[in-house]
């Protein structure tokens, strides 16, 4: 039975090898907080964080996971995902939500590699990322703020 | 969508109010214990809370005040409005505030624009709400008033509430609304109490933070897809190719031997496989066989179905509305434009696919859990497949991922089908139904494919003399249980709203309907039928304007001059955006006006045009939506609009092709990104008229807006949506 880490936990799953971690993150683990979108990697809903950077859950399978750590949406920590969470509850960029995991993580992972994104760099990395209520404007706002909060 | 007695009209608002929140607080003076029943069902009663007030609050002993939110919150904010709303009344603070789903229950929890049904849309939350929780918070705090008038043996006036305390100033005594709740309870409910004055609003009209930012930051907000009970399965349904299709046979051999499928069963609308968990359910469905009987199915294209809709424009059609002589007009107009406007159809596509979960409770009953948007119908529509009353079937409302109108349809699809797996598997154990993105996509439901031929004629001096209009397009009414109260003479009012009652003064005027009959299910899709018609009317006046060689704002203002709302929101976005400056070479202006839902709106775009391609730089937005309750997600509603409806602008589309649908998944019908998101401005003109809503009217104007900047920058004029840039040669 494979066995994964998640959010710093190990988790022995009673699933195929072939199965998308984002199934078994959401049907195995219970940690619904990544969610489906399209199943394809075109919406990035499913963003987790695999060895700490951002990766499509949906294209993951659970046999290709080893040993790298996996952090989602309930359990990614540290002072980028403050930071980020925090601008985002700040601007309140939310409307549905339910695309917010994927974004959240999807910045973390632009911050911890760019700590003074342009826009430019913001475009290149949330373009994957797909907002059917339109919250781009203040997803750009929010990770802006994050980066000053950081700064 | 649905919308029956409209938010700028509001005839009878008062008193079914006063008559909703009697029925619902009738129960505290009668028993409060009666109110528990619903609170229950619903899960929102914590242990040990005090007697409650009425049917739209629970206080806590620890504070908490609990606003019921009868509606569904798809994203549109109205939770917080809607809380927003009755605290600022109670005098809570706004820390301690919570909301919770309410049950179904039509009695209490009724839209009161929508007559007798619980259900969420046509932009009516706030509106049809907004006496009705001011009333609720302020019985509730004329009662924590009473109680404490009594215990300390002071005079009701001399006492003040603010930020959750009840405060009596000249004996220097004040107690917490957990305090007094218990005992407040006891106390009759004031049938007419005191509204505030705005003067005494600390909430309405004021940046107050999201209530759902917190939950939806973390994963911790439950959307109907993360339900989870115990011992549940997972059910897909493979559904006809086509629309109209039925199963004529299937086998489930294969499906059956895939890792963790449970079962594979027949419903009404395909063959479900039962599974384990979500994936196995999917990898179940590939290896699934059905014979499909599409003897009745719908096989055209979608351009057959436009050819139709080409040559049935021809004829004059159901009148829908008509002044003066348009033909006579148009024989004696100096010009006329006549000009074609094609719209496919469009999928909501909300970020969460459709689905619910169903149960068997100890009691007997069921419980449903879904993004529900029209409980009434909901629960009606599940009780008659289970062959049970309605009130036994009992609705969990969640979050939901987005809708724009597709969770709630007349006939209840999904949520008809999760009864029918459920009782096709002997509901034994918990039902999950997910609709993949495919099925949701490929699902129909879409905004009509519609088809509008106008002939516009000026004068000399460029005024309008005439407009004959035809449109062709599928009602979504007809042949639904709303077509005796929508439909009248056979046309829909939802088809030609927007266009059949333009607030232009167009002295010769004809609108005609022909209602399409192809075989594809359409519905509301976030401002119904003013996605269509607003862009109609938009960029034919601007092609008048054109014509007439005026300033297309104040070509507008003109024909405007009975409309107050519309010239304010028109003037305001133009001085923001600074029509009328100067535009660098291959960049333009272009503006649209339109009110819809008793909600005024206009847009200024500003793009950028080369060959085969427009960007949209920046949207200035002004808004009239009466009273802003919250500025903030007034700014973010109109904000989202753009970013929803731009792809629509540029590219979505549902295409048939002999019956099936093209476009599957995200790759296909591919929703805004981030890189194309313009900069948006949103200005609120200020009004002391009652509010009304701001989910869908940000939407209809987009579109023209663009066309209308594009034409300036371009000097091309692209009519149909999606625009086709094809052809686009740049400045």
């Amino acid at each position: 039975m494979p066995q994964i880490t998640i959010n710093g936990v190990l988790h022995a799953i009673d699933a195929d090898p072939d199965t998308p971690l984002l199934w078994v993150l959401r049907d195995h683990a219970a940690l619904t907080g990544t969610k489906y979108g399209c199943g394809i990697g075109q919406c990035g809903a499913c963003t987790v964080h695999l060895d700490g950077q951002p990766v499509r859950a949906c294209q993951t399978r659970l046999g290709d996971v080893g040993t790298a750590p996996v952090a989602t949406i309930e359990g990614v920590t540290g002072r980028v995902a403050d930071a980020v969470q925090a601008a985002w509850r700040t601007l309140d960029v939310v409307q549905c939500g339910y695309c917010q995991s994927g974004q959240i993580m999807s910045a973390i992972g632009l911050l911890s590699r760019n700590a003074r994104p342009s826009d430019a760099d913001i475009d290149g990395a949330m373009d994957g990322n797909i907002c059917r209520c339109g919250t781009y404007q203040r997803i750009r706002a929010a990770i802006h703020e994050a980066a000053s909060r950081l700064a | 969508m649905l919308t029956i007695r409209r938010p700028n009209q509001p005839p009878a608002a008062p008193r079914p109010n006063r008559r909703g929140f009697l029925a619902g607080a009738g129960a505290i003076v009668v028993a409060f214990r009666l109110e528990a029943g619903p609170a229950r069902a619903a899960g929102l009663e914590p242990a040990g809370i005090a007697p409650q007030p009425n049917a739209f609050v629970r206080i806590g002993a620890d504070d908490t005040v609990t606003v019921v939110i009868k509606h569904l919150d798809m994203g549109q904010g109205n939770t917080t409005g809607l809380a927003t709303i009755l605290a600022d009344e109670l005098g809570a603070d706004w820390s301690r505030v919570r909301t919770a789903f309410a049950p179904a229950d039509a009695k209490l929890y009724a839209n009161l624009l929508m007559g007798p049904i619980q259900g969420t849309g046509g932009s009516t939350a706030v509106a049809n709400s907004w006496v009705q929780l001011r009333k609720a918070g302020a019985a509730a705090r004329e009662m924590l008033v009473a109680a404490a008038a009594f215990q300390w043996k002071v005079p009701v006036a001399e006492i003040t509430v603010a930020e959750g305390v009840v405060r009596h100033a000249p004996s220097n005594r004040q107690a917490r609304f957990g305090e007094l709740a218990a005992s407040a309870a006891t106390l009759p409910v004031p049938a007419e109490p005191r509204l505030k004055d705005p003067s005494e609003w600390r909430l309405i009209g004021q940046k107050v933070p999201r209530l759902d930012s917190v939950a939806k930051t973390d994963g911790s907000a439950v959307y109907a897809l993360d339900i989870r009970r115990p011992g549940q399965v997972t059910a897909v349904i493979a559904r006809p190719p086509r629309f109209g299709g039925t199963v004529k046979g299937f086998d489930g051999a294969q499906a059956r031997k895939v890792p963790g499928v449970l079962d594979v069963v027949q419903v009404p609308s395909g063959v479900a496989v039962i599974a384990r968990d979500t994936w196995s359910a999917m990898q179940g469905r590939k290896a699934l066989t059905v014979e499909w009987d599409e003897s009745a199915a719908e096989t055209r294209s979608s351009e057959a179905i436009l050819a139709e809709y080409r040559e049935r424009a021809k004829a004059p059609g159901l009148t829908a509305s008509t002044r003066g002589d348009p033909g006579a007009a148009l024989k004696g107009a100096a010009k006329v434009i006549e000009a074609e406007f094609t719209f496919p159809y469009l999928a909501h596509a909300a970020m969460e696919p459709l689905n619910a979960t169903i149960e068997r409770a100890e009691d007997g009953g069921y419980d449903v859990h879904a993004g529900f948007q029209f409980q009434t119908v909901e629960q009606a529509t599940m009780a008659a497949v289970l062959g049970v009353t309605p009130d036994r079937v009992r609705l969990h409302t969640h979050w939901a991922g987005g809708s724009f109108g597709r969770r709630a349809t007349p006939t209840a699809d999904y949520a008809a089908e999760t009864a029918a797996v459920f009782k096709a598997t002997g509901e034994k154990a918990p039902v999950h139904l997910v609709w993949t993105r495919e099925d949701d996509m490929t699902g129909g439901y879409y905004r009509p494919s519609v088809l509008h031929r106008v002939r516009a004629g000026i004068d000399a001096k460029g005024a309008v003399v005439g407009w004959d209009h035809v449109m062709v397009g599928k009602s979504i009414m007809i042949g639904s249980p709303f077509e005796a109260m929508i439909v009248k003479n056979g046309i829909d009012a939802t088809t030609v709203e927007g266009a059949s009652d333009t607030p232009y003064a167009l002295p010769a005027y004809r609108f005609g309907v022909h209602n399409g009959r192809e075989g594809v299910p359409v519905l509301w899709w976030r401002s119904v039928g003013h996605s269509h018609t607003a862009h109609v009317m938009e960029v034919m006046i601007d092609d008048l304007a054109h014509a007439a060689g005026a300033d297309p704002v104040a070509y507008r203002l003109a024909l405007l001059t009975n409309a107050p709302r519309l010239a304010g929101v028109l003037r305001r976005a133009a001085d923001e955006a600074g029509w009328g400056g100067a535009q660098a070479k291959g960049s333009g202006l272009g503006v649209a006006v339109h009110e819809s839902f008793g909600s005024y709106v206009a847009m200024v775009a500003q793009v950028s045009v080369g060959q085969g391609h427009v960007k949209v730089e920046r949207i200035v937005a002004a808004v009239d939506v009466g009273v802003a309750v919250n500025p903030d997600v007034i700014r973010a509603q109109v904000e989202g609009a753009v970013g929803f409806a731009l792809s629509s602008v540029l590219r979505n589309r549902i295409t048939l092709k002999d019956g099936q649908v093209q476009e599957a998944n995200f790759d296909a019908y591919e929703p805004t990104r981030m890189s194309e998101m313009p900069r948006v401005e949103v200005h609120i003109v200020p009004s002391t008229a009652a509010p009304t809503g701001i989910g869908e009217p940000g939407v209809p104007v987009l579109a023209p807006a663009i066309a209308n900047a594009v034409f300036a920058a371009s000097g091309q004029r692209l009519r149909s949506l999606p625009l086709d840039l094809s052809g686009l040669k740049g400045a």
